[in-house]
Parts: C-alpha cells; sequence; structure tokens
C-alpha cells in the first residue's frame, strides 16, 4: 500500500525524531540530520517531510512553550506515533534480512 | 550593538499565504535561523536567506487554501471592475484623455525598445548549433599595444585547435575581404564576400540550394553564390558549373546557397574556397603566422556536453606554448559565444573589410537607451498617479460604498490596478499606431540602423508589447490602489474634510519636481549637445574644406580623371592624396631621427604637389614637394608638422633649420623640405600629434580633391560624374563634399542628439499634460474660494498669482536641481573627451528652462485665468 513505504529521507527523519526524544522540532532535526549526514539539509525539505509523516500518521505534533527566542513563536515537538515506531522496525528488520543475505565472500573480493 | 530583524514584509508574505494552523511554528523556525545566521555571515546575507527561504516554504501544503478562492472571486469581480472603470473613465474625458495620450506616447518609445531589443536578440538564432558556436577573441599585447582584444585570429590558430584540442567537433575560418568585378559574359558586376571552408557548412547553418556543400569549398578557385547573388550575375540561367571572372582569375561556380538570413552577423553574396586565398598569398610574408591575427575570423563547434572551462585551459597552453616563439608580441584566445557577438564586449579589428564583424552594439548603449525610455515611461506614469490621486476626493464615496457592503483592501486595490490597466491598454492601441508612425524615421535615422534591425512585427513582438502594457498599467495604477484600499468606510461616509484626503501632497509634489527635473535634465542636454555638435562640425581643423569635393578612384588610375577635371571651368584645382584626414581615417608610419632607438608612430597620408595649396595647408618654413616620385621607393621628401619637429627636437626645435635634415620614415631616409603648421589629422576627440606627409606616387590608391566653384552644384556633381562614367563603367561614382563627410564622421553625435531631443520632446508633452490637469483639477476644486475672494475684492492677477504660485515654486525647484546636474554632466564625465571643446555657455543652458517655463506659463494662465474671469454668482450659486 502506498503511503507505509518509508522512503531514504522519510526514514532518516523519522529516526532523527526518534533520537531526539522530548527536543525533536524542526530546526533541532535539521541540524541534526545535517551533522550526521555530513550534507547541508535544508529546513523547506524537514518541514515538509514532517509535514508528510504526519499525513500518514506517522508522527504528531504539538506545540510547545512560548519563549524569548525565536521572535517570541512557540516550536512545533514532534513525537512517533505506534506506526512510526512500527516502520521503523520494520524497514530495519527489512534491511538486517537484506544484509544477511549478502555472502561473506563475494563482500571481501569486492 | 544593533539589533537586527527578520526583513517585515518577508515576514507578512509568509503570514499572508500561511495556513493559520502552520503560521507559528514556520515563523518561529525562519526566525531561529535567521538569528543564527546574523552571527555566523552578517546580517545582510541573513536577510537574504531569510528572503529566500520565505518564498521556498511556499508549498501546497503551507498555503491557505482560502487563498486560491479569494483569487477565484476575483476573477468574478473584475467583469464589475471593468464595467465601473468603464464608466469612470468616460466621465472624465479629460483626464483619461491626458492619461491615455501620456501613456501612449511615452509607450511608444517603450515599444520602439521592445522591437529593437526583441531584433536584437534574433540575431544568429537560425543556426542549428548556435548555442555550441564560438568564435575565438584574440588579445593582442606587444611594445606599443595593451591587450587589445580582437574578434578575429590566425589561420594557425585554427589549425592548432583543430589538431590538439580536444572536445572540437568542427572549426571554420573565414578570411575577410573578398571582392573584385565579376566578370560573367560581357558585363561585370562588383560582388563581395569572403573566404570560407568546407567546414562553414556544418558549423553553420547555411542551407545550400545546387551543389554538394561538403566539396563546394574545397577546390582553389571555387565560389558558393548566395542565390540573389547568382541570380544578379546569370539572370534565369542555372549558376552552378559556369565560370566566373574575378580580377582576371577564372572561379568555378561549385554551389548557390540560400541567401544569407538579415539577421546574421556575418553577410556576403559569395564565398570563395579559403584554398584560394592559400595560393595566392602564399607568397607573402606572414601569411598563416601565429601572429597574422588581422584578417580571420576563427569560429568552434564544441562537442555536445563539452567541458569549457577545460577547453578553455587547452586554448591557454596552446596559446603559451606559441607565444614562446615570438619576442615581441604575445596572443591570448578566449571564446565568444555566437549568441554575444552582436550584443556583447566590443572587440576591435584591424583596418580592413567594412562590416567584417557585422553589426554591433554594446550593452552599455542598450542600458541607457533603456533607462531612458523607463525614464519617460515612468514620467507619463507620475500623471496617472499624480491625477488620480488628485481626484480622490471625488471617489472617496464611491470607495466607502464598496467597503461598507464588503470590500476588503485587496478588492480595492484590484479594482484601481484594473483600471489602470484598462487605461494602458487603451494607449497600447494609440502607442501602436505611433508605433508604425516613427519606426521608419528610427530605421532610416542612420546607415547602422538600416544595417542592423527591421522592426518587423512578429506573434513575439506582439505578446510583448502587451505584456509590456500591462506591467505599465499596473506600475501606474500601483500607488492610487495602495492609497485607495487605505481610505475607511466611516471616514468616507463621516463628513469628509477636502483637506484630509489631500495629505498625499507632499508625494504628489514630489512626482512633479522629478518630472520636471527629467524633462529640464533632457532638454539642456538637447540644447547642449547640439551646440557642442554645431561648434565640432565648424571647428577650424587648420585646413580648408570648403566647397571640395572628394572622388574616390577605387581602383582606376587617376590621370584621365585629373585631365578631365582640369577642362571643367567649375573646378579650380585638383589634387590627389592617399585618404582624406579630419575624418577618422588613419595611416601610419615609424619614424626615426638621429637616435636609431627612438622611434615614433607617425601618422601620413600621400599627397601630391597641388594638395597643399588647394586645401590651403599652412606652412611654417621651407616648400612643397619638388620631385615627383613614380614608385613608392624613389620617395625622398617629406612634409612634417610642428609636432614632428618638437618630439624629435628637430634642429633646436626651429622649424627654419629643421629643413634639410634627415629623418627615417618606415626604414626609408627623407630629407624634410616643409613644415607644416599644426593642424587637425585625426576627429576633434583625438590630440593632435605629429603627422608627416610624403609625395604621392603611381602606386598609391587615390582620392581626388577637386575644388569646385560655380552657382549650380548639383550640375557641375552630375558633370563630373558624368567624367567619371568615361573612366569606369562598373562601379557608382563615390564622391562626397568634405563638408559633408566631415558631418558625416560625427554621425553617431547627430544621431544620438536625434534620440536625445526626440525624447525630451516626449519628456516635454508628457510633464506639459500632467500639469495642466493638475492645474485643470486645482482650480476647479478652488473655484469658489477663488469667487469669494473675487467678491471681497481680489483682482485677476492677484488671482492668478495665488493659484500658480505653488506650480511655480515646484517648477524652480526642478530647474535648481536640474541645471547644475547637466552642467556638471558635461564639464565633468563628456567634454574632457574632447580637448578641443568649446566651454557650455550659459544661453544654451538657459534656452531649455525658458521654454519649459513658457509653456508651463502658458497651461498656468490660460487656466487661472478662466477661473479667475468666471462670473461669481453663476459658481456661487449653485448650493
Amino acid at each position: 500500500m502506498k503511503g507505509t513505504n518509508l522512503g531514504e529521507f522519510e526514514e532518516l527523519v523519522l529516526l532523527t525524531v526518534a533520537a531526539l526524544g522530548n527536543e525533536a522540532y524542526s530546526v533541532a532535526i535539521c541540524d541534526e540530520l545535517s551533522s550526521h549526514t555530513g550534507r547541508s539539509v535544508k529546513l523547506g525539505v524537514v518541514h515538509a517531510v514532517l509535514n508528510r509523516l504526519e499525513e500518514k500518521g506517522l508522527v504528531t505534533s504539538q506545540l510547545g512553550e512560548a519563549t524569548k527566542a525565536r521572535g517570541g513563536k512557540r516550536k512545533r515537538f514532534y513525537e512517533l506515533t505506534m506506526a512510526g515506531k512500527a516502520a521503523l522496525i520494520n524497514a530495519k528488520a527489512m534491511r538486517d534480512q537484506l544484509w544477511a543475505k549478502i555472502p561473506s565472500l563475494a563482500w571481501k573480493n569486492g | 550593538m544593533k539589533q537586527h530583524h527578520p526583513p517585515a514584509w518577508a515576514q507578512r508574505f509568509v503570514e499572508w499565504y500561511c495556513k493559520p494552523g502552520l503560521v507559528e511554528d514556520l515563523t518561529g523556525d525562519l526566525h531561529e535561523c535567521f538569528e543564527r545566521n546574523l552571527a555566523t555571515m552578517g546580517p545582510r546575507r541573513a536577510k537574504l536567506v531569510y528572503i529566500i527561504d520565505a518564498f521556498k516554504f511556499f508549498r501546497s501544503y503551507t498555503v491557505r487554501k482560502t487563498l486560491f478562492a479569494h483569487l477565484f472571486m476575483n476573477r468574478i469581480m473584475i467583469g464589475s471592475y471593468v464595467k465601473t472603470s468603464g464608466r469612470n473613465i468616460l466621465r472624465n474625458k479629460l483626464f483619461s484623455f491626458i492619461n491615455i495620450l501620456g501613456l501612449a506616447i511615452s509607450m511608444s518609445v517603450g515599444l520602439l525598445l521592445i522591437a529593437f531589443l526583441l531584433d536584437l536578440r534574433s540575431y544568429d538564432r537560425f543556426h542549428e548549433n548556435g548555442g555550441r558556436i564560438h568564435r575565438i577573441t584574440s588579445i593582442f599585447t606587444s611594445n606599443s599595444e595593451q591587450g587589445g582584444k580582437f574578434a578575429t585570429a590566425s589561420i594557425k590558430t585554427a589549425d592548432l585547435i583543430r589538431e590538439k584540442v580536444a572536445g572540437i567537433e568542427e572549426v571554420t575560418t573565414i578570411k575577410n575581404d573578398f571582392s573584385g568585378d565579376a566578370k560573367v559574359g560581357g558585363n561585370a558586376l562588383p560582388i563581395r564576400g569572403y573566404w570560407a571552408e568546407p567546414s562553414l557548412f556544418r558549423v553553420f547553418t547555411f542551407p545550400m540550394l545546387q551543389g554538394n556543400p561538403e566539396t563546394a569549398l574545397k577546390a582553389p578557385y571555387s565560389i558558393v553564390l548566395t542565390e540573389s547573388a547568382a541570380t544578379k550575375l546569370f539572370g534565369d540561367q542555372p549558376a552552378l558549373g559556369k565560370a566566373i571572372e574575378i580580377d582576371s582569375m577564372t572561379y568555378q561556380v561549385t554551389g548557390v546557397m540560400k541567401d544569407v538570413p538579415f539577421f546574421s552577423h556575418i553577410r556576403f553574396e559569395a564565398l570563395v574556397s579559403l584554398s584560394t586565398a592559400g595560393q595566392i598569398h602564399k607568397s607573402g610574408p606572414g601569411f598563416g603566422a601565429w601572429t597574422d591575427i588581422w584578417s580571420h575570423a576563427v569560429y568552434v563547434l564544441p562537442s555536445k556536453n563539452a567541458d569549457m572551462t577545460a577547453i578553455r585551459a587547452q586554448l591557454d597552453a596552446l596559446a603559451t606554448e606559441e607565444n614562446l616563439a615570438g619576442k615581441n608580441s604575445r596572443i591570448q584566445l578566449e571564446l565568444l559565444p555566437l549568441y554575444n557577438i552582436v550584443v556583447g564586449e566590443s572587440l576591435r579589428q584591424s583596418e580592413g573589410g567594412p562590416g567584417f564583424t557585422g553589426p554591433h552594439l554594446s550593452p552599455a548603449v542598450l542600458w541607457i537607451l533603456g533607462a531612458l525610455a523607463l525614464i519617460v515611461i515612468l514620467s507619463a506614469c507620475f500623471n496617472y498617479t499624480n491625477l488620480s490621486i488628485a481626484r480622490a476626493m471625488r471617489r472617496v464615496k464611491e470607495i466607502g460604498l464598496r467597503k461598507a457592503i464588503g470590500a476588503g483592501k485587496n478588492e480595492v486595490r484590484l479594482q484601481f490596478l484594473a483600471e489602470a490597466v484598462m487605461i494602458s491598454l487603451a494607449a497600447l492601441l494609440l502607442s501602436f499606431v505611433l508605433f508604425l508612425a516613427l519606426r521608419p524615421l528610427l530605421i532610416n535615422m542612420a546607415p547602422e540602423m538600416q544595417r542592423m534591425v527591421t522592426l518587423d512585427l512578429t506573434p513575439a513582438t506582439v505578446l510583448a508589447f502587451i505584456v509590456f502594457s500591462v506591467i505599465v498599467g499596473v506600475v501606474a495604477g500601483f500607488l492610487p490602489a495602495l492609497f485607495f484600499s487605505k481610505v475607511s468606510a466611516i471616514h468616507a461616509f463621516g463628513n469628509v474634510s477636502p483637506v484630509k484626503t489631500f495629505r498625499h501632497l507632499t508625494l504628489r509634489r514630489a512626482l512633479v519636481v522629478i518630472q520636471y527635473t527629467v524633462t529640464l535634465i533632457f532638454i539642456t542636454t538637447t540644447a547642449i549637445g547640439y551646440v557642442q555638435y554645431k561648434n565640432i562640425l565648424a571647428f577650424d581643423l587648420g585646413f580648408d574644406t570648403a566647397n571640395i569635393l572628394n572622388i574616390n578612384m577605387l581602383d582606376n588610375k587617376p590621370d584621365a580623371m585629373v585631365q578631365a577635371l582640369g577642362e571643367m571651368p567649375e573646378v579650380k584645382g585638383v589634387s590627389r592624396s592617399l585618404i582624406t584626414t579630419g575624418v577618422g581615417n588613419a595611416w601610419g608610419g615609424i619614424m626615426k631621427y638621429r637616435d636609431s632607438r627612438d622611434s615614433q608612430l607617425v601618422m601620413t597620408n600621400h599627397v601630391d604637389e597641388n594638395y597643399l595649396p588647394l586645401h590651403d595647408y599652412k606652412l611654417v618654413a621651407g616648400g612643397n614637394f619638388v620631385s615627383r616620385p613614380a614608385t613608392a621607393g624613389a620617395v625622398s621628401e617629406v612634409i612634417v608638422n610642428q609636432q614632428v619637429v618638437k618630439r624629435f627636437h628637430i634642429a633646436g626645435n626651429d622649424p627654419q633649420k629643421a629643413i634639410g635634415e634627415q629623418i627615417t620614415l618606415n626604414g626609408r631616409k627623407m630629407t624634410i623640405v616643409g613644415v607644416m603648421q599644426d593642424f587637425h589629422y585625426g576627429k576633434v576627440e583625438n590630440h593632435i600629434g605629429p603627422v608627416a606627409f610624403t609625395p604621392w606616387t603611381p602606386e598609391d590608391r587615390t582620392i581626388l580633391s577637386a575644388r569646385v566653384h560655380g552657382a549650380d552644384m548639383p550640375a557641375t556633381v552630375a558633370k563630373i560624374e558624368a567624367a567619371w562614367r568615361q573612366t569606369d563603367r562598373i562601379h557608382p561614382f563615390t564622391a562626397e563634399f568634405y563638408d559633408e563627410e566631415i558631418e558625416q564622421a560625427y554621425s553617431e553625435f547627430s544621431t544620438m542628439i536625434k534620440i536625445i531631443g526626440f525624447l525630451s520632446f516626449l519628456a516635454i508633452s508628457i510633464a506639459s499634460m500632467g500639469l495642466f490637469g493638475m492645474v485643470v483639477f486645482t482650480t476647479e476644486t478652488r473655484l469658489r474660494e477663488i469667487c469669494i475672494r473675487k467678491v471681497m475684492g481680489a483682482g485677476a492677477g492677484n488671482l492668478m498669482f495665488l493659484l500658480s504660485r505653488g506650480f511655480l515654486s515646484l517648477l524652480s525647484i526642478s530647474a535648481f536641481i536640474a541645471l547644475p546636474a547637466t552642467y556638471l554632466f558635461f564639464q565633468i564625465l563628456v567634454l574632457p573627451n574632447f580637448p578641443y571643446h568649446t566651454p557650455v555657455q550659459f544661453t544654451e543652458l538657459f534656452s531649455g528652462l525658458l521654454v519649459v517655463l513658457l509653456i508651463a506659463f502658458v497651461m498656468i494662465g490660460s487656466q487661472t485665468l478662466k477661473a479667475a474671469r468666471s462670473n461669481p454668482v453663476a459658481v456661487l450659486k449653485r448650493e
């Protein structure tokens, strides 16, 4: 079914949301991704992906407390839903299976 | 430390389009990034990034759905806007007329410019590989020359590129200036073209009608004719395979190709195989040498997806290697894309075939023209803005009603924009008629213009016209729309005092001042330019040019013509010379005196013994030429000007003693027989430099100068032309009066003055119309006040002063800005380029002002007088 499959970048964002725990909001996710992947990740892209993940029901979001920073604007914090967790586990399992199938001999020669 | 904020408008933009639920965290995120960027890359970049990001967030999921609904609703409303706008236009006939006429006049300039630009843009687009073709530019550096960029390159460059540079699909060389008289059967016709290689047809798209494009230009003495050249020479008979005799050599017609399109930077009637040139010029020195960059254009066609940086690097390496051998000169190679040839960097070409590089215009000229057109158009937009806001009072109630029944700011804004666009579209119709009327005038203004553009209408031009007109409408209606959208319903229906709606007085005054400043700058520039131009034409060059007819003998021997002229009673004298001086032509030689290491480039001319007396050159010392050498090798006498004596300190700077001294000119020893007073060899913008005249020999080409007297000049010229027919039956008679030739030499100035003069005429009409509208409006609104004053005993003069005071002060502010600005512009920027100019006079500075003031007085005066004369009883009774 379309919508349950995760794209590569979607998966990364989802993982980051999980990794950041309570601090998962757009800019933090963006920074985390940039530092881990080494590529410059654009805020607009992260926003779009978060929005899509929310539409798919993989994450939920709520506005946080107002602070003095950010021009007085509140942050939107993201959290994984059960479906989101399942999707991540699913993706990992699929990868692990494929990894297990690589013959070790072929790998060494490559 | 200064607190920096993200740009407010970008923030508002996000808030406008974004869904309410997303707005807060989105703007918050942007803000956070902004603060971070502020620290890392400074306020300016941070703001830019903020703006870019604000636009990047405009995505389907962030945009309010209602936004689209609004746009849809506006579309329904447009019908209503059109209706009310139409009514409004018809109700205020005078103002609509002023607006439409003003916009139409100014837009016609815009239309001409658009057609002009589109024409320039369409150059060379017909080549299928056009996007890939590049021309080689040679940058030449030597002792006397610092990095001059030439549009030409050497044959060797082409060969080396073919051999060594990877990533090039084709190379083709064109050699300039193939011309001669083509003899077919009994008749002979002049023909002009280039020498070219077979690869020409692979690089460029010139379709061949008959003959094989692969082989047509291979063998020596092959010629490919264009369709019209073939018809010219052979009529209806097939040209292919026929023989043509040109300059006593026989060429075989190996192909007939389609005519070269007008919008091609290379134009020719015929192509001769380059291998012919190889055979003819083989003996000549330097042909095919690395430094022989003067007469060939080399075009390259890189292969698809070629790495241009790699090709450039290879060209650099190639040039560096070749330069090792040369001692005195260095050449670097550059690539110029085909589409940047016509509009692009100005490149030089050595004296050679005329029109070799084709038409050319530097982008700076286009920018200046664009700026001038923009100023005129903006001036007309100002009229619209001014008159609309001035009439605001009468429409405030309408806006109030609209707002009361639910119109928002947007709707009101759109209504006024729609109105302005309607006016500008109406103006487009009128300006299109003007465009058609002005087009031939513009094209015929200068011969270069005729060769450069056609200004034909194409679908693209028409579309551009409409888009342009809509843009003009939006620009004109922008401020009124903003102003009216702010009117609140409560104020509109409250007992609104007119004073309140006049809050924008400062804005309107500023617009009038800007308009008049620009107008005055235009008109004074025209006046000063015209006077300076006339001064240049009347300039004393140091010799007499009156009534001298210069006849270009082309390749004919002048003797028969000299004899024929000598027999005419109207001709008082004839002289022979190599070139005509004082109009920008130049011929030079290297001169040395005693010190063999001290050499100087001097300008030369070869003249016969009649030349100096005929042109009334003044000799300071010595006399005319005595010998009449038959060959260039036998020349032993030279007449120099004072600058030469000064430059070489000949005989202690004493002209008298310089006679008899020996100098070397182009490696040949010569004796100074005379010293001339300094005169202008070049154009007026050049400094006077050293000049040397040597005797004319029969080996030289000839310009005959005939001093003509008599009442009927045209008849005399016709008589001389008849004599020419006896000498040369093929070529047309090319003769011109010296004074006219000088006028042509400065034709770019006269073109410039004509353009600016035309624009200043437009600017003054537009500004005057605007002023007229404002005066009419002011007097109308103040009519009752005037009548009360009149009842109280004010006189007509008194009232006129009262009404015109405001306008006159605005005009004086404009004059105060414009006149010094123009004066400084000329004194600091323009005139220093002309070492022998006359200073700007106050008469031409103030004549423009006088004209503008006079027109303004007439308009203000007539209206105020009308108001002052009105009958108070009739006006005041109305209430």
